[in-house]
């Protein structure tokens, strides 16, 4: 592949993002469709990468290699597999999305809000895309700033806090993998993550670098009981943010287990990883309850995503409990297959329902759940929807909810069924939270004069939401191309992840 | 046949589709003829299969539609599996949808969500055909959930009344709980033998009848029973078995045409339909049959007991179905799984007749419901009330109508039953046969014998419903009556199902019920002269009495027992302890791990801690630098002074 896709899929949004700076608010017409424009040009220019991506291989395609820093022989690094092309995707879809839910939405600074997505979603793909471990940390440190911004100027009353407390947990986080990176580096001479991966390290250092990883890992995806920054960013972040940081955002942490802890570390995750299993489990049960009692409706959604990302990370890491009970390796595939459907799935659906909360936002400006009641009333269409990605959210099968949960509930039988009756817990407890909210907010008569006065979607909004519910059916009732492009890929991993290096 | 199986099954849902997204624009007649027609052709097409695999002219159909998904070499499809068994399931799903389609249109006249409920019922018809017409576990999943969401829609289909929004509530989470198992059981299959297809899991089943799990440790458990178990806990909760049951009687706050549909002819008998499917499975483990016998044992009989105390006619039809469904599941206990999918058949026909016949009643009555305020209706309704007699009657087991044959043959398989649990079983469903009789009378005499006790308004209006709801009541009545003596015996003793059942032959207690003779006549002979028979007639006797004759005689027995009373006018206090324990517990343990543990332990002490505790070192340091020359000059002569005695100490 001569053209240079990848870097496309990175510079085109962020040079497109100071575009519209350039532009102003003045001309805050034309900054739209501007922002518009770079996001849909940048979709169009990602959708080659999955119909010319070669589903019969592990190896790294449409790879860009040149050098950068020669003195610490840093390199620009670009590449794609089976589990980052997905996700790239994924990036490149929603944030055409979040361009045209914030259209007439926001009126405070529109250019510098557009430009802020933009430029997050080109240093995005390029976290993902990154087969540099150097370039990596610049792009996993740089789509802090944007985010930062987005909270921190068109957020909600309480933004300061949520942001700092967002930055730092984040940050604190990432500053030990920075150092387990560079002494990577230093043993192996290289930054190249793949060279990463066949490098032999001792049991210690592998622990150590292990922890390091997870508690940059963690923080991002986040498990318990690191996940307390999420619900505070969420409430305060605008809806678009919102929408980024759960469909994007959670699944770089998911994405660094797959890219750096598993293959680099391979014999310190065999070793701890019941804790990421027992935290991971912890994450689906105790949140459940969490969520189960939120008056706010993005802190419920927010508590959701993390038990829902709780699955990605059991997923991730059941081949060794898999090996050890049966002595094979059948099944550990399935599990991280499942975890990766689940980040997509989770991306799409969260999505929907942050931007569902939006929708009621804008017109109520409240997030509580006990300001509404009988919202069907008045927005049936609005209500439809509603349900649907509530049902999406339960894990309905036909939506592309049930996939992960399903693929990672029958994996975790094979490595301890105790594991899939707590992980299947969420059959009920997602449900009771999900529906629960439904009925309060949606069902029942018209609670109040505000709820009376609602109007029903705007044509852009029922645009937005109807592309993601064909999204989460297709996915739903199809997973097969999902499943076919990811296969040799995760493949090859199971074979890294089991490989001792010592 | 692909193509015609495909038919069956997309034609109601292109009619959903269109009747739900372009309601506006089909309009109601539109939406109405629309999806009748959908699910006439499926109808029409089952009967076509159903035919053909009965006379011999169709093989059944096992194959893949599309690849679902291929994950670590498990492959995942959408498939279709079509032999006698399922065959039969689509010809009941089907006819009973046609006419509930039918009645509709008279029962939800006025109703403003006209298109919405057609296209909810016609998704429920495509939902429980892909359940029923599975050939593996994960469409099985998808058809099992995917009805729990039309129950869920359609019992809150009034989603302003807050009663029946939390009735769906309540049964999707009900159900939810069954399906929890249902997964892990389906989990547990797949880790046994490595596929999710039907044939290929009936093929490696036996290999994995010795194979043993330690769940708890020390404490082998076979795996057959371990799958059995989980499987079974998914049809406790479709099927409404105790203590799952709890939804069924709160979901009667959907529509009535929905409430014969789904909540007793169809979607209810899901679960008996899959442990039958699952017969090679269920054989290899005596220890689950057992607990499917006891189960459902306990369900015919005390729910049947709770029907004697309602006052409200839906709801003493759904504690009916309870126990109905409970006879059904002793059938599968007692490894009588013809027998038990007999009975599904024939009480899909007779409790949607009952059904609709309330319906009908709660038009005429301008939708009043309590049978207490009823009365006398036989002179204003004559369709309804024949009808519903020819309904009750096979209900209770009256010898000749389809009900008789196929709970005879439930009784008989029990008492033929060896394993454990036998004895208590044949109690139940014995003692239940007068139950059955007792409140299905009462409720038909307080219906349209005695007295007139309705208001003056009500009664100058009473009137025969309109023929689109009285021609399904009559279409419906006809197989109630004569489909047991035409279908016994071959679904009961001969190959009717043929390899779509399997029974081992320890238990073959099928086989001995017909040793001694197999025809409807030699049954019904005998049947007149054998215990069911005198307490369904003590039964209706007693209505008689109490109701009609000594109307005072009632309650005075009521009063006289009121702590039995009590008990049944609450229920057994399950629904007092889902709601006032239960729900509350978890609340509070929601409550309690948000409000200390995120809030208080990790975000105050150690997320903010560690900011105030920042905070409050740098305001020490700040001290130490306060400026002053003399405070530095003190630091420096300490320092000095400690650093010469360490030299000292260490010299």
């Amino acid at each position: 592949m001569d053209f240079p896709l990848l870097s496309t899929l990175i510079w085109l949004p962020i040079t497109g993002g100071i575009l519209v700076l350039l532009i102003g608010d003045r001309r805050s017409g034309l900054t739209r469709w501007t922002a518009l424009g770079v996001s849909v040009a940048t979709f169009v220019a990602s959708v080659p990468l999955f119909s010319e991506f070669d589903r019969t291989t592990a190896a790294m395609q449409f790879v860009e290699r040149a050098s950068w820093i020669e003195r610490y022989s840093v390199e620009y690094f670009l590449g794609v597999d089976g589990v980052s092309m997905p996700l790239i995707l994924l990036t490149t879809f929603v944030t055409v999305l979040v361009v045209v839910a914030g259209w007439e939405v926001i009126r405070q600074r529109p250019s510098q809000y557009f430009a802020a997505f933009l430029i997050m979603e080109g240093v995005m793909n390029g976290v993902f895309a990154s087969l540099d471990a150097m370039l990596f940390y610049v792009f996993w440190e740089a789509m802090l700033i944007p985010m930062f911004i987005i909270i921190g100027i068109w957020g909600g009353e309480r933004r300061i806090y949520a942001t700092l407390k967002f930055f730092l947990y984040t940050f604190l986080g990432s500053v030990l993998m920075l150092v387990a990176l560079i002494y990577l580096y230093m043993r192996s001479g290289s930054y190249s993550i793949a060279a990463f991966h066949d490098f032999p390290l001792g049991l210690r250092e592998q622990v150590l670098i292990f922890v390091a990883f997870l508690t940059a890992f963690a923080v991002k995806v986040p498990m318990w009981p690191v996940h307390t920054w999420l619900p505070d960013a969420h409430v305060e972040a605008p809806t678009g943010g919102s929408v980024i940081l759960a469909a994007i955002m959670l699944k770089m942490g998911g994405y660094g287990f797959l890219r750096f802890s598993l293959p680099i570390t391979p014999d310190a995750s065999m070793t701890l990883d019941w804790l990421v299993i027992g935290l991971s489990l912890i994450a689906v049960v105790y949140i459940g309850f969490v969520a189960l009692v939120q008056n706010d409706m993005k802190k419920l959604i927010a508590y959701s995503s993390i038990a829902h990302m709780g699955f990605v990370t059991l997923g991730f890491f059941l081949a060794y409990a898999i090996m050890r009970r049966t002595g094979s390796l059948t099944g550990a595939v399935m599990g991280i297959e499942g975890g990766m459907i689940q980040m997509v799935s989770h991306g799409l659906i969260s999505g929907a329902l942050f931007l569902c909360v939006g929708v009621l936002y804008d017109r109520m400006h409240s997030r509580k759940i006990s300001d509404y009641g009988g919202v069907a009333n008045t927005m049936p269409t609005f209500a439809a929807l509603l349900v649907f990605f509530a049902m999406a959210n339960a894990g309905l099968p036909g939506t592309s909810g049930f996939v992960g949960e399903f693929l990672v509930i029958l994996a975790s039988f094979r490595a301890q069924p105790w594991y899939a009756f707590l992980a299947a817990t969420t059959l009920i407890l997602g449900a009771a939270y999900t529906l629960w909210m439904v009925k309060r907010v949606v069902f029942g008569e018209v609670a109040n004069d505000n709820v009376a006065g609602l109007e029903d979607l705007t044509r852009r909004e029922a645009l937005v939401l109807g592309v993601l519910a064909v999204s989460v059916l297709l996915l739903g009732l199809w997973p097969a191309p999902l499943l076919e492009v990811m296969g040799p890929t995760i493949d090859h991993l199971v074979e890294l992840m089991t490989r001792s290096k010592l | 046949m692909q193509q015609v199986l495909l038919t069956i099954v997309l034609a109601p849902l292109v009619a959903s589709v269109v009747a739900g997204l372009f309601g506006a624009y089909v309009g109601r007649k539109g939406a109405h003829w629309l999806t009748i027609l959908g699910v006439a052709v499926s109808f029409v097409l089952s009967t076509w299969v159903l035919r053909g695999l009965l006379v011999g002219d169709l093989a059944p159909f096992n194959d893949t539609v599309y690849t679902w998904g291929i994950s670590d070499g498990v492959h995942m499809a959408v498939g279709f599996l079509v032999d006698r068994l399922s065959a039969t399931m689509m010809v009941v799903v089907t006819f009973v949808s046609l006419m509930v389609h039918i009645y509709t249109i008279g029962y939800m006249h006025d109703d403003p969500g006209y298109q919405r409920f057609f296209s909810y019922i016609s998704l429920f018809t495509f939902s429980m055909l892909m359940l029923v017409m599975a050939n593996n576990f994960l469409q099985l999943f998808f058809g099992w959930e995917a009805v729990g969401l039309v129950s869920y829609l359609l019992i809150g289909f009034w989603f302003t009344r807050p009663t029946a929004i939390h009735a769906n509530l309540k049964a999707f989470l009900v159900n939810r709980v069954g399906d929890f198992g249902f997964l892990l059981g389906i989990a547990a299959v797949l880790f046994y033998t490595g596929t999710l297809d039907y044939a290929e899991v009936f093929a490696a089943a036996p290999a994995i009848a010795g194979e043993t799990i330690e769940i708890f440790s020390g404490r082998p458990w076979a795996a057959p029973t371990l799958i059995c178990l989980l499987l079974f806990v998914g049809a406790m909760g479709k099927s409404a078995q105790v203590p799952l049951h709890v939804w069924l009687p709160d979901s009667m706050e959907g529509p009535t045409p929905i409430s014969a549909l789904i909540h007793a002819a169809t979607m209810v008998t899901a679960g008996i339909f899959m442990v039958a499917r699952m017969s090679p499975l269920f054989e290899l483990s005596p220890t689950a049959l057992s607990v499917v016998l006891v189960i459902g044992a306990t369900t015919a009989l005390f729910m049947g007991l709770l029907g004697l105390v309602q006052n409200d006619i839906k709801r003493v039809v759904a504690y009916s179905t309870l126990s109905q469904l409970g006879y059904m599941t002793v059938a599968l206990g007692a490894s009588a799984y013809a027998a038990g999918i007999f009975h599904l058949g024939t009480h899909a026909f007779f409790k949607a007749l009952l059904f609709l016949a309330a319906g009908s009643v709660i038009i005429g009555m301008h939708h009043e419901q309590d049978i207490r305020r009823m009365g006398g209706l036989r002179r204003y309704m004559p369709i309804t009330y024949w009808t519903a007699l020819l309904g009750s009657l096979a209900l209770i087991g009256f010898p000749g109508f389809s009900g008789f044959f196929s709970k005879d043959a439930i009784i008989e398989a029990v008492h033929a039953s060896t394993i454990p649990g036998a004895g208590y079983a044949h109690a139940c469903v014995l003692i239940g046969v007068f139950v059955t009789a007792l409140y299905t009378f009462r409720m038909f005499f307080l219906v349209f014998h005695g007295s007139e006790r309705m208001d003056e308004h009500v009664r100058a209006h009473l009137k025969e419903s309109s023929l689109v709801v009285t021609a399904p009541l009559v279409l419906l009545a006809i197989p109630s009556v004569v489909i047991g003596w035409m279908a016994m015996e071959p679904v009961l003793f001969g190959q009717y199902f043929g390899q779509a059942l399997m029974v081992s032959s320890e238990r073959d207690v099928l086989a001995a019920v017909g040793s001694h003779g197999t025809d409807p006549a030699y049954f019904l002979v005998h049947g007149l002269t054998a215990p069911p028979f005198l307490l369904a007639m003590a039964g209706v006797f007693v209505a008689w009495w109490l109701y009609l004759y000594r109307p005072a005689m009632a309650p005075a027995i009521a009063e006289r027992f009121r702590w039995i009373q009590g008990i049944l006018v609450n229920k057994y206090y399950f629904d007092e302890v889902n709601e006032k324990a239960l729900a509350p517990a978890v609340r509070a343990l929601g409550q309690g791990l948000w409000r200390f543990g995120d809030q208080r332990l990790i975000d105050g002490a150690i997320v903010n801690g560690s900011a105030r505790f920042i905070g409050w070192l740098s305001g020490v340091i700040r001290r130490l630098q306060s400026g002053y020359l003399y405070h530095y000059a003190f630091a420096m002569i300490l320092g000095l002074a400690g650093m010469l005695g360490w030299l000292l100490m260490k010299g």
